[in-house]
């Protein structure tokens, strides 16, 4: 069994012995299952850092076996440089929302933690994928867990979140769907994803191709104007939810640009490009600015959340080897700190069960030591320099400007944006005055609480000081990935 | 000419009906109110028969019988023991539930499915329209009789009245159909028939004329719109047990014979009833999800569901034959056919659990008892929560392979407008999704009303956790199932 395999399937087998040996009246030992789990399959991904090599655009680590040989589908794995440090964000963060939810969650544990575990499992599936309905099984299958974890735990209005994240990512994925089925008919029976990217195509089939993924990867990333279901699940997803939603699931969408739209379509891809670059601006500029007003924490974050997405397309559709990385180092970034500003938000609403702004003032009075990592996130969230949210940020306005100076001007407006909104929202929640009795009765965090924030905050420095290990890895995927889409595949 | 091939041909036939006497007249000396041996010698009787049907298809037996009557070849031995399977599992989820509503005063659940499993048999096995036309008609009384088992029950009897006229009257469409042909054609036997309508003489308004006829009677039996009505009221009126009888089982004969009629008889008249079948199916996809979103009761709504599935299974039918070209239609039929017997499998498992919840005086049939149901036995609330995604088309559960290969089949024939009905399809199932969805979201993130304890014989639980096992397993590993059916129609196209 290859290590892509191992990084799939350990922590589905995981969630499987979860759900059929758990139960609420042992779920302490379900706990420490779920958590050695965690701890297994993001040990298991490790060897693929270490043993990546450098300086190639080949996949590495692949695996290549028949599975539906009717329809010539093979299991077919491989990561390069742009999808492998995803396989380990993917396995980090379901660690980390383990631990976010070891003493929160006290209904139905084994349920829960097996979701998220087999969860984990899928989106890697998902970034390792090489085959085209591969990639779609895995793609649709991560739907099933997280509107189960949205629906059985989430807050009041979670039916309704619940069912508006199902349908309205599902409708994205049909049209998919059909275009994956069109291109095996055009390349005369092959789901493969290498093959596609070599196959010529006419002009108008690459556009109908290329709006069909974009129907599917736009509604995931989120773009402006389909990302309206994102603050909604926000909401009333749980923590941990909240959490894998913002850092990998809205990854899954960008990825699917760079994997497939950019190289099977490249000339619809660059034809296209001022559409996708306005949709991108108009993410980072209005949604920013609509992330100013909200008075619930957690919409607010997921609309900077929008917003931050909204440099990632920014920077791929530049077609500029710095856009291209940038938009990748954001991704990464983004899901370390998006994750890190939920699980911060978590922490205040397991003790006061709100999530308005205003229902705190002076929290660093009661938490000193909560309010110190709230703090570094907020600024990696604003994009300081020295932490991960700046690296990339920094990348994509850098490849604007060199492309087109109004658009850099616009991609850094955000920048003050960003800064706006969450610096004021740190003053309003966390300094001044005490502001009532729930923040006067605040514990601060325990060593649970403690450790997984301290997880995340040495990924966010350690990003943000020294991001050559990132970049170093996806540098030749990413030319690669531009020399291809620079060539014309028009027959 | 009978010779010894021609005995082989009907083995299971004749094992079938000869055991299913013995059984009639076991079952007077049985007294036991659970009738132990009169199940325990059915299912006997039908693993015996799915096992010699399995061997037959496996050997790739291609055989024809007593001058063509009756043939023997790989799609039809693999669709009798699929449904030979399926009666079975029917029987094992429906004996708790008839016992407990008085069905079992005698021993003719058992003896009416097995001769309604006969005609479905035959309907499978005949390559002659009289054949055909009498297995079906042994698998519509049979079902009859079984809609009105529960003969005080006011809804039961209502309902086998309603499912007798409509039968009744879709019989005879379907027999006006034949003899429309019989006239044209001046034969009965289904490869003469196609031999003589492609040779071109004969006048093309008669024949389509017929067909128009034949096709209304298949469409009455498969429920499509706007034949579906009966439907519903069939499915909400009978006995759990026996709905599942009907709705189970019979859609693979019902494949079956549209197969019989329509690719082996009738398939220079492709052109012709791949349009209708079209509008058909554009009917049921709308008709059918649409529907099913405005019911209460599950049986209900998975009468609507049933009525759009099959609109899938019709979207298969009519893309074989692509401008006159016969090359890609075996694809397509056997998408067709690993839709109805993915189908199959989903639906058993999905009342299954449904006559599960059901108690003696208490009928589970409206959506809202499935309420909670996670908290009350986690292991039921998944196999449903599975069937459910399964016909929703969600991978990774079979049902979304049996959508995806209806829809490669689709959009292989590369026209436009079956690129559109492709389209049209999965925004339906869009639609679709959203009432699975719902059945899942009270059973896992609603508080139970229903608090008794689910109570379930070891031999329904080990089929019920085997079946929805399958559903799931099948879909992490369809490739078998799916080459199976292919090779299937391939080698009957061939032959």
């Amino acid at each position: 069994m290859g290590l892509l395999s191992l990084a799939i399937w350990t922590p589905v087998l995981f969630g499987v012995i979860l759900l059929a040996w758990g139960r609420d009246d042992r779920a302490r030992a379900v706990r420490w299952l779920a958590l050695i789990g965690a701890v297994i399959s993001l040990l298991v991904t490790v060897p693929l850092y270490t043993g990546f090599q450098l300086g190639t655009a080949e996949m590495q680590f692949v695996e290549h076996a028949p599975w539906i040989e009717r329809f010539n589908v093979s299991y077919h794995l491989g990561v390069d440089g742009i999808s492998v440090w995803f396989v380990l964000l993917t396995a980090f963060i379901n660690l980390v929302v383990v631990i976010a939810g070891w003493e929160v969650i006290t209904r139905r544990v084994n349920q829960y933690m097996g979701a998220f575990l087999i969860l984990s499992g899928l989106m890697i599936g998902v970034f390792c994928a090489l085959d085209g309905l591969l990639f779609y099984v895995f793609f649709e299958a991560t739907l099933i867990p997280m509107y189960l974890i949205i629906g059985i735990w989430g807050g009041p209005n979670k039916i309704y979140a619940a069912f508006k994240f199902f349908l309205y990512t599902l409708m994205g994925s049909l049209l998919l769907l059909i275009a994956l089925i069109y291109l095996y008919t055009q390349s005369g029976g092959s789901f493969d994803i290498l093959t596609w990217h070599t196959l010529p195509l006419g002009g108008t089939t690459q556009t109908l191709i290329f709006f069909a993924f974009l129907a599917a990867f736009a509604v995931k990333v989120p773009m402006w104007p389909v990302h309206t279901w994102l603050p909604d699940v926000h909401v009333e997803a749980p923590t941990g939810g909240s959490a894998v939603l913002a850092a990998i699931m809205l990854k899954l969408g960008a990825y699917g640009f760079l994997r497939l739209s950019m190289p099977i379509a490249p000339d619809a891809a660059r034809e296209w490009a001022p559409l996708m670059i306005g949709l991108s601006l108009i993410a980072v500029i209005y949604v920013g600015l609509v992330a100013v007003v909200q008075r619930d924490m957690k919409k607010l974050v997921a609309y900077s959340s929008v917003a931050h997405m909204g440099f990632v397309t920014l920077g791929f559709f530049i077609f500029s080897d710095l856009g291209v990385s940038g938009g990748i180092v954001q991704m990464i970034a983004h899901g370390f700190v998006s994750a890190a500003m939920f699980l911060c938000i978590g922490v205040l609403y397991d003790r006061v069960h709100s999530r308005e702004i205003a229902s705190y003032g002076g929290v660093v009075n009661t938490m000193p030591k909560f309010t110190a990592f709230a703090l570094l996130f907020m600024m990696a969230n604003a994009g300081l320099p020295g932490t991960a949210g700046f690296v990339g940020e920094w990348m994509v306005i850098l490849a604007a400007v060199k492309a087109n100076f109004w658009i850099g001007m616009g991609a850094a407006t955000a920048l003050i944006l960003g800064a706006g909104y969450t610096l004021w929202m740190f003053k309003r929640v966390y300094l001044g005055p005490v502001a009532n009795d729930d923040v006067k009765a605040l514990q601060d965090i325990n060593a649970r609480e403690f450790l997984m924030l301290a997880l995340l905050a040495i990924a966010v420095l350690a990003m943000g000081v020294y991001p050559k290990p990132f970049t170093d890895v996806m540098d030749s995927s990413v030319a690669e990935l531009l020399r291809h889409v620079a060539l014309s595949k028009l027959n | 000419m009978i010779d010894n091939y021609s005995w082989i041909t009907v083995l299971p036939e004749i094992v079938l009906l000869a055991l299913s006497c013995v059984i009639a007249l076991v079952d007077l000396y049985v007294k036991s109110p659970q009738r132990t041996l009169t199940y325990v010698l059915t299912l006997l009787t039908l693993a015996l028969v799915a096992f010699m049907q399995a061997g037959y298809a496996v050997s790739g037996l291609n055989q024809y019988g007593f001058s063509k009557l009756i043939v023997s070849d790989q799609m039809g031995n693999w669709l009798k023991c699929f449904a030979a399977l399926a009666v079975m599992v029917t029987l094992v989820y429906g004996r708790p539930y008839a016992g407990h509503r008085e069905m079992m005063r005698g021993g003719e659940l058992f003896t009416l499915a097995l001769f309604g499993l006969l005609g479905m048999f035959l309907m499978i096995g005949g390559n002659n329209l009289l054949v055909l036309y009498m297995g079906l008609e042994l698998l519509t009384l049979s079902s009859y009789a079984l809609v009105a088992l529960r003969r005080d029950n006011t809804l039961a009897t209502e309902a086998a009245m309603k499912y007798f006229v409509l039968g009744a009257m879709a019989s005879g469409f379907l027999l006006y159909g034949m003899s429309m042909m019989y006239g044209a054609t001046g034969t009965l036997d289904i490869n003469e028939m196609a031999q003589a309508i492609a040779s071109g003489q004969i006048r093309h308004q008669v024949l389509v004329f017929g067909l128009v006829f034949v096709v209304a009677g298949l469409a009455f039996k498969l429920g499509v719109v706007p034949f579906h009505m009966w439907i519903p009221d069939v499915y909400q009126g009978a006995p759990t047990a026996v709905t599942l009888m009907i709705g189970g089982a019979p859609k693979l004969a019902a494949f079956a014979i549209m197969i019989r009629l329509l690719v082996e008889g009738l398939l220079p008249l492709a052109l012709d009833w791949q349009q209708m079948l079209a509008v058909l199916a554009v009917g049921s996809l709308l008709v059918g999800n649409l529907a099913a979103i405005a019911q209460t009761n599950i049986k209900r709504m998975l009468a609507f569901s049933t009525i759009s599935q099959m609109g899938f299974v019709l979207l298969g039918m009519m893309s074989g034959v692509i401008n006159g070209n016969t090359i890609s239609s075996a694809d397509a039929y056997g998408s067709a056919m690993f839709y109805v017997v993915t189908y199959v499998l989903t639906t058993l498992a999905t009342f299954g659990i449904i006559m599960l919840l059901s108690r003696k005086g208490f009928e589970s049939e409206e959506i809202a008892d499935f309420a909670g149901l996670n908290q009350r036995s986690p292991l039921y609330a998944g196999v449903m929560a599975i069937c459910m995604f399964s016909l929703a088309g969600i991978p990774p559960m079979v049902g979304f392979y049996a959508k995806l290969s209806v829809l490669q089949a689709l959009i292989a024939s590369g026209q436009a407008i079956d690129i559109g009905l492709a389209v049209f399809a999965v925004m339906m199932s869009l639609v679709g999704a959203f009432y699975y969805l719902r059945v899942v979201k009270l059973m896992y993130f609603d508080a139970p009303v229903q608090t008794a304890a689910i109570e379930a014989s070891a031999d329904v639980r080990f089929v019920l956790s085997v079946n929805g096992a399958l559903v799931l397993l099948l879909g992490v590993m369809p490739g078998g199932l799916m080459a199976l059916c292919a090779n299937a129609l391939a080698s009957m196209m061939a032959g």
